[in-house]
């Protein structure tokens, strides 16, 4: 009987403590939570969210590495304006990523749509990896684009030559090399948009289309009212991913141009890089980082507002 | 053109025509147009692996040679002979390795958590997370340069490495993928008794293996490829990954001895290409996952 009634009160305990190992597991839940975000968010404090913060105190030094950093205000952002290099740089930026982006959107739009209606085959899968190529390359195919677009000896002029059109200063004159740095820009990233978009075509609603056949709609109208509208956010989202892409171009200018001839291919990371890991400004470098960073943080959302007239959510 | 087209709505009985302006017609447009393009697109890449396999002397005659008239493998022999490449090549698969085996630990880690677990602050946590996507590179790589030296670790891969772990598009990524997985498998691995460890890394890790694939890929292309932060952290030639070592040689190897600088260059699109071809299934999926389903 003692035995038995040791039993029954040990039972009572255990009944009640099953309850609270629900909310026991519950905080064990919240607990294991904590732990797997862990490594991702202490490492994204440390290497980017503090970082940031310290590139915006730093905008504010004049900082050379080797001597104490010394406040000096707003100095290193009003002295942008005075520096030619730094303007011009900006302006090319903004440049560059404008034609760089118009292009890749309309050339990687043309190729989704000429490949959309086409058969499965080999003949498709060609297409694809064709254009899809060019995203394996890294800053050493600029090195090749460098011969290729070579005034005498490049490829791209002897086959111009050969329809009747002469020799281009590709990268000897300014404005072309500009168009130069743009060329190689979308080659290298068009693949991108491309398998976008043939994806976002590929997943338009059957009925969306069978409605549109009954309605008649053809040809252009039926591509600017019902398809294009239709892809409209992922055409939306490649946009966002190639101003926040393009407005850090270092890359292909810094292989095939070093910035030249003159400052007609010097963007503004160029800048950033040559001012803080080869003049030691630590400080200047950083403000052109901040204001950098800025230009894309508005980009975006200027990007986002507009879209709401012309983005078709389903 | 639309009155062309209503007028041979009109007239059906010409079905020819009809065949010719409407079917036809458009579809070698579309060939021709995607032809061009295609040899646009293959042209670099093609005129690089012909010219690495041709004698240094003619690199670069005119017209253009795409296909080799006889396969001169010097080029090769001579970028190992003659430069620091084999280096290049270990030091950048080091390196990309590391980073991709990080980011995978890593962001399955935290999108498990996100997709599966509850927690205080979840939503708010996750959304500051996605927001650090917005950070360009630039904006962070002072301030982590000067903590890289602070650490003594200037002029080491471990310096491109670890800061690469924490990912914020990958945690986006592996999120995706592991609320895709049904709730059905954790509440049985509960009623038997396995712990939340053990639920991840026996059941769910496994499961989420295409989106593994995908982060893998994407990480191991971008890595690979990476030349801004090794051209800022990297100072010592023996230290230089692949695209670093090739730019760096091109700046003082002229004239002749630029088709090894070639023959470097279609070597260090192999191990890409490779990845590509095993992991493209997942790849496109991935792309469209990622971009497509907030």
């Amino acid at each position: 009987m003692a035995e038995f009634n040791s039993l029954t009160s040990k039972a009572q305990p255990a009944h009640s403590s099953w309850g609270s190992t629900l909310s026991g597991r519950r905080k064990r839940e919240a607990v294991m939570g904590y732990l797997f975000i862990a490594p991702v968010l202490i490492g994204l404090i440390i290497f980017t969210a503090g970082p940031v913060l310290v590139s915006l105190g730093l905008s504010l030094f004049k900082w050379n590495v080797f001597t104490p950093p010394e406040f000096i205000g707003l100095d290193n952002f009003t002295r942008m304006f005075d520096d030619r290099e730094t303007i011009t740089s900006f302006f090319n930026t903004i440049k560059f990523v404008l034609m760089t982006v118009s292009g890749q959107i309309v050339i990687g739009l043309l190729l989704a749509l000429s490949i959309h209606g086409l058969k499965k085959g080999i003949l498709r899968d060609y297409f694809r990896v064709a254009f899809f190529i060019p995203l394996i390359s890294g800053a050493t195919i600029s090195i090749v684009m460098g011969y290729l677009f070579h005034k005498e000896l490049g490829a791209v002029n002897y086959y111009l030559n050969m329809i009747g059109i002469p020799s281009i200063p590709w990268l000897v004159k300014s404005n072309w090399s500009m168009i130069t740095v743009v060329i190689v820009s979308v080659w290298q990233a068009l693949g991108f948009n491309f398998l976008l978009y043939v994806g976002a075509l590929q997943n338009i609603p059957r009925d969306i289309l069978d409605a549109a056949d009954v309605d008649g709609a053809e040809g252009f109208a039926r591509l600017w009212n019902i398809t294009l509208p239709l892809i409209s956010p992922i055409i939306l989202f490649s946009a966002v991913i190639g101003v926040m892409n393009n407005l850090q171009i270092f890359e292909i200018p810094y292989v095939m141009t070093r910035g030249g001839p003159g400052d007609a291919t010097r963007t503004v990371v160029m800048v950033i890089q040559q001012a803080a890991f080869k003049n030691f400004e630590i400080g200047y470098g950083a403000s052109l980082a901040v204001i950098l960073f800025g230009m894309i943080m508005v980009v975006t959302l200027i990007q986002f507002r507009m879209s709401r007239s012309w983005v078709f959510y389903q | 053109m639309s009155s062309l087209s209503t007028y041979l709505h009109q007239n059906k009985d010409r079905a020819w025509l009809y065949y010719i302006f409407n079917r036809f017609l458009p579809l070698l447009i579309k060939y021709i147009f995607l032809f061009a393009f295609s040899m646009v697109f293959l042209a670099p890449i093609i005129w690089s692996v012909s010219t690495s396999f041709r004698k240094p002397a003619e690199s670069f005659t005119l017209p253009p040679q795409w296909i080799p008239r006889q396969l001169d493998f010097s080029n090769y022999t001579q970028v190992f002979a003659t430069t620091s490449f084999d280096l290049y090549i270990v030091n950048s698969v080091i390196v990309t390795t590391s980073i991709v085996i990080g980011q995978v630990l890593f962001a399955s880690l935290a999108g498990y958590a996100f997709a599966r677990l509850r927690f205080p602050g979840k939503e708010v946590l996750f959304y500051l997370i996605l927001a650090t996507m917005m950070i360009p590179l630039q904006a962070t790589i002072i301030p982590v340069f000067v903590l890289i030296s602070k650490l003594g670790l200037s002029d080491t891969l471990t310096s491109l490495i670890v800061p690469a772990w924490p990912t914020a598009f990958g945690t986006f990524l592996m999120r995706q993928y592991f609320m895709t997985i049904p709730d059905e498998l954790s509440d049985a691995a509960t009623i038997d008794g396995a712990s939340q460890f053990e639920i991840f890394s026996k059941i769910y890790f496994p499961l989420a293996r295409s989106g593994i694939a995908v982060l893998a890929v994407l990480a191991f292309n971008g890595y690979w490829n990476e030349f801004f932060r090794p051209l800022i952290f990297l100072s010592s030639e023996t230290k230089f990954t692949v695209q670093l070592g090739l730019v760096n040689l091109q700046g003082y190897l002229g004239g002749n001895s630029i088709s090894l600088v070639i023959a470097g260059i279609v070597m260090s699109m192999v191990p890409v290409l490779l990845i590509l071809f095993i992991g493209q299934r997942y790849l496109v999926e991935g792309i469209l996952r990622s971009g497509m389903k907030g």
